[in-house]
């Protein structure tokens, strides 16, 4: 059988696991039986996958696309499905995740309390992922990106009885729909007027850069706002933290590489080229939702809610990735667009690895103390010792620190920055500098933002009677996170591995490839030559160890060794209250005041009691959403406006609406005379 | 290649050798300044073997994070402080991580500071940490900036290379070199937290920020925390000297007599920077905390302006 035979099976599979989920379901092993099979299948699904990539990178860089037809669906198309290089990284990234997931939910998926509103969806959600990445044309891809989208609002809907829930999938439901509306778009332009709906003719019809650049904005708008590029970026703050957590990292960790995999296949395979100025919008686009979405996340209490905005976060460093290597291949830059791609792919990769822990390990925290408000927790690595380590190495990857996996994609998207002079458009000359500071400043905050989360939730003293009461979680759930956090730390030490199996793919998307990274001595990655930039991940580790343990050793062969646990100094205040603590909201103030007060309107107001009251004084902090203020509230504003206006038209007497009818048949036949 | 080794073996030695010797400069120089006698030079010594004689105060719910975080601050600054050239380029190990890894380093090294100040749960931590962090997030994109401008220049990320090519004959006086000296010169200063972003000498005060985080070390864990805060310096310092001071830096392939004038005149230059700088701290006063994010926002903005000049034109 051939790669997409097998993927195509295991996707059925997991659909056809979900269906028969619903007969089980309520059993008291139905969910471990679901799990456990899901991610079985996704884990299988996810070796042919990599099977494809290695064999491809082995012979010459060409991955054999193996190709299936089905006479379903469209009776004069067809359903055509296809794994080449691109397709294939995209199954090892829904697959491995899936299956880290599905296993991890065999512990979590214990305390739900309607495991029958999960579980037929959970599988299916899986294949659908799958059979989008598959999917060979227009039909079969719009089909299984509309399965996925309903799946995942189904399973946003599990806890429907919390009004905020209902509220957060209407308003996932809408944008999903626009999404769509812009994917069938862009479809129907790439078809051309004959029709084309596989994806071999769009391929092999050359669009003018004009068809193109317009296919690329819808394309923007309707993967994008399945991915979350700011301003479309508002349901999945809403959605994803309203699931439950190990959907949460599906959908945040996952889903939304799915829709980045459909800007990519449009923007880098079906369309012959774009205008120039098409990467200059991708990268602007790509730097502001970067900044903008660990600004958002800063402002956050809500634990998932945060990570979230960290998703968007992560979205605008890959569109970024994206935009440098459209702009380098339009220029026929080849080796630097290679590397841009290999940056941003393999950013894919990192960030649904640690996403996935972050989201794991919001949800182990979730289950011992019941709560996702930072403001409620503290201390959580005394009780809970092995999700607050995953947790940290998570938190340290996605900050993009050395030695994990987060800074290596990072380094590789600045290198491929540091090439952009040798552009000879003047925009992109006058932006990348822009961009590159942008990506800079998103990494610092994101730092911030971790020292937050962690510290607020994890360290310090419990705010909270649950806080301090929590428990570790079950071992399944520990044993899951454990993987996750160990390729965090292997993708960071050995990234000249992944970027050799991932120039396939930037080998099918550019025509070229980065230089072969295990070719160098040491395990160090070189991305354009060496003498011009380097790094040893291996070594970095080593040394930072290597001196860490030097240092630990001579300060405890030659110093004091006694140690004598008092309470805490703090300046001589003794207060044994944990609100004097520092929280959440209070470790953003300072970011907040230097960059909140012009993009949230953040106001600070202290409400002083009366003089000789003992009643205490108020803080309080507003903040404004500029995109949701500033465009879709007015937009749901005029949709009521209109809709309220039209209500008129409910009430009227026959002889109104039969001149109602009579005056719109007048005017229809007007517009056709005048027409002609 | 054993050569190398070794010049790379002197270099992480030297570095922690003085940099208590540097702090003693720099306090005894500007008690020097105010008419005051000041402490020894060799104070610093001495302070570093009273703390570690003395026993380790731990507050009650410290975790094991909070023990830990001194030696890996320790480490990692010690690791990029290794790379930089100080007084040769032929470091066995320079490759194994250019200047974008080096301010990453030391990002991770802010990191675990910053939760350290988190871990016991005092408002001081607190107050010290977020306002790192706030500081931090502004100072590393210019850094990162100025580290554009640089590799533009020289092509490369490698620092040894970019010391090569700046100490070459061919460089002369460029705008965009100047304002990555101001951008790098104002990022030191918010990094080391000198006046005026913080004062290191003040103590309990709520406008401190690097010395409200680690209020709650003590012992041993204090001393690797205060060398480590000096090998920082040390590091800051060296990166200003051997970007834009690159004279008497001997090359991969020169004699050990050139090698060891090499070390004389880094000392010379270290001190050298380190009157600057305590001249500058005496001669200014210290900012209001939200004042910071401004001279920090100018270093942004300068950085900025050098990386887009070089995009436009490689000769400005």
């Amino acid at each position: 059988m051939s790669a997409v035979d097998l993927v195509l099976t295991g996707a059925l599979l997991l659909m056809a696991l979900g269906l028969s989920s619903i007969l089980f379901a309520a059993r008291p092993m139905g969910s471990t039986i679901v799990y456990a099979s899901a991610g079985v299948l996704s884990a299988l699904v996810a070796l042919v996958g990599l099977a494809t990539l290695v064999a491809g990178a082995g012979a010459g860089m060409n991955v054999g696309a193996s190709t299936l037809w089905l006479p379903i669906g469209l009776p004069w198309i067809g359903a055509h499905f296809r794994v080449d290089a691109l397709a294939a990284f995209f199954v090892i990234v829904v697959g491995f995740g899936s299956s880290i997931i599905s296993f991890y939910s065999i512990g979590y998926g214990r305390h739900e309390h309607e495991p029958w509103r999960v579980l037929p969806f959970y599988p299916s959600f899986i294949g659908a992922m799958l059979l989008v990445v598959i999917a060979d044309d227009a039909f079969s891809f719009l089909l299984s990106w509309e399965v996925m989208s309903l799946l995942s609002w189904a399973l946003v809907l599990t806890h429907h009885r919390e009004s905020a829930v209902r509220s957060s999938g209407l308003v996932y439901l809408i944008m999903a729909a626009f999404g769509t509306m812009s994917l069938i778009l862009a479809f129907g332009l790439l078809a051309g007027p004959l029709g084309a709906y596989d994806f071999q003719s769009m391929r092999a019809s050359g669009q003018t850069p004009l068809v193109g650049s317009v296919v690329v904005i819808l394309m923007l708008l309707g993967a994008g706002s399945k991915a979350g590029i700011v301003p479309l970026h508002i349901w999945l703050p809403l959605a994803h933290p309203a699931a439950p957590s190990h959907v949460s990292a599906m959908m945040s960790g996952i889903m939304t590489k799915v829709a980045i995999y459909g800007f990519i296949r449009v923007t880098f395979d079906l369309l012959g080229g774009t205008s120039w100025w098409m990467s200059e919008i991708v990268l602007a686009v790509g730097a502001v939702t970067a900044v903008m979405g660990v600004l958002y996340a800063l402002m956050q209490h809500d634990l998932k809610r945060l990570l979230a905005y960290h998703t968007v976060e992560n979205i605008g460093i890959i569109f970024i990735g994206l935009g440098l290597a459209m702009a380098f291949r339009h220029y026929d830059m080849n080796a630097a667009a290679a590397l841009a791609m290999v940056a941003a792919l393999f950013h894919i990769f990192n960030h649904s690895v640690f996403k996935n822990l972050l989201f794991l390990g919001a949800g182990a925290v979730q289950t011992a103390t019941g709560s996702r408000d930072m403001e409620k927790m503290g201390g959580l690595i005394h009780r809970m010792p092995v999700t607050s380590l995953l947790f940290l190495v998570a938190s340290v990857a996605i900050s993009a620190l050395p030695p994990f996996n987060g800074f290596v994609s990072e380094w590789l998207t600045f290198q491929a920055i540091l090439l952009s002079p040798d552009l000879p458009d003047w925009g992109l000359k006058i932006l990348t500098p822009g961009v590159g500071g942008m990506l800079a400043l998103a990494a610092a905050l994101a730092a911030a933002c971790f020292v937050k989360v962690y510290g607020v939730v994890f360290l310090g003293r419990a705010r909270s009677e649950v806080a301090k009461t929590a428990r570790e979680v079950d071992r399944w759930s520990l044993a899951t996170m454990s993987v996750l956090a160990l390729v965090c730390l292997l993708a960071g030490v050995f990234p000249g591995v992944i970027i050799d199996t991932l120039s396939p793919v930037s080998h099918a998307l550019v025509q070229a490839t980065m230089p072969v990274q295990s070719a160098d001595p040491w395990m160090t990655i070189t991305p354009v030559a060496s003498g011009r930039s380097s790094y040893n991940g291996v070594l970095v580790l080593l040394f930072v160890t290597m001196s860490g343990f030097f240092a630990a050793w001579v300060i405890h062969r030659f110093a004091s060794r006694s140690l004598r646990r008092a309470p805490a100094w703090d300046c001589g205040f003794e207060l044994d209250d944990p609100s004097t603590q520092y929280g959440a909201a209070s470790f953003a103030q300072p970011i907040r005041r230097t960059f909140g007060t012009k993009i949230f309107s953040a106001r600070e107001s202290v409400t002083m009691p009366p003089p000789g009251s003992t009643a205490p004084a108020k803080f309080s902090v507003s903040l404004r959403d500029p995109v949701w203020d500033g465009f879709f509230a007015r937009v749901s504003g005029a949709v009521t406006w209109l809709a309220d206006k039209a209500n008129r038209l409910q009430f009227l007497t026959i002889r109104q609406y039969l001149s109602v009818v009579f005056a719109a048949l007048v005017l229809l036949l007007l517009v056709l005379t005048l027409w002609k | 290649m054993i050569f190398n080794l070794l010049v790379q073996g002197l270099q992480m030695m030297l570095v922690v050798a003085i940099a208590p010797l540097l702090v003693g400069v720099i306090h005894k120089m500007r008690a020097r300044l105010l008419r005051k006698q000041g402490a020894p030079l060799l104070q610093p010594y001495r302070d570093l073997l009273r703390l570690m004689k003395k026993e380790v105060v731990l507050a009650h719910n410290a975790s094991w994070l909070f023990r830990a975080v001194p030696y890996m601050v320790f480490a990692a600054t010690w690791v990029a402080a290794a790379l930089i050239p100080t007084f040769a380029t032929g470091l066995q190990f320079s490759w194994s991580a250019d200047l974008i890894a080096i301010v990453a380093l030391l990002g991770s090294a802010r990191f675990f500071m910053a939760l350290a100040g988190m871990d016991v749960g005092t408002s001081f931590g607190g107050i010290g940490s977020s306002r790192e962090m706030m500081i931090a997030a502004l100072a590393e994109p210019a850094m990162m900036l100025t580290v554009f401008s640089l590799a533009l220049l020289a092509g490369s990320t490698q620092l040894s290379t970019v010391t090569h090519y700046l100490a070459g004959s061919n460089v002369g006086l460029r705008v965009s070199l100047g304002m990555a000296l101001v951008a790098l010169v104002i990022v030191a200063l918010a990094e080391n937290a000198r006046i005026p972003v913080d004062n290191p000498s003040t103590h309990l005060e709520l406008t401190m920020v690097h010395e409200a985080m680690v209020l709650e070390y003590s012992g041993r864990h204090l001393a690797m925390i205060e060398l480590a805060s000096a090998l920082k310096l040390v590091l800051y310092l060296s990166l200003i000297v051997s970007l834009f001071i690159p004279f008497g830096v001997a090359g991969p392939g020169d004699t050990i007599a050139a090698h060891l004038l090499a070390v004389v005149y880094y000392l010379i230059k270290m001190l050298g920077g380190a009157l600057a700088l305590a001249t500058f701290e005496v001669s200014i006063a210290k900012m209001r905390v939200f004042r910071i994010p401004d001279l920090l926002g100018a270093a942004l903005m300068l950085s900025l302006l050098g990386t887009l000049l070089l995009f436009v034109s490689r000769s400005l």
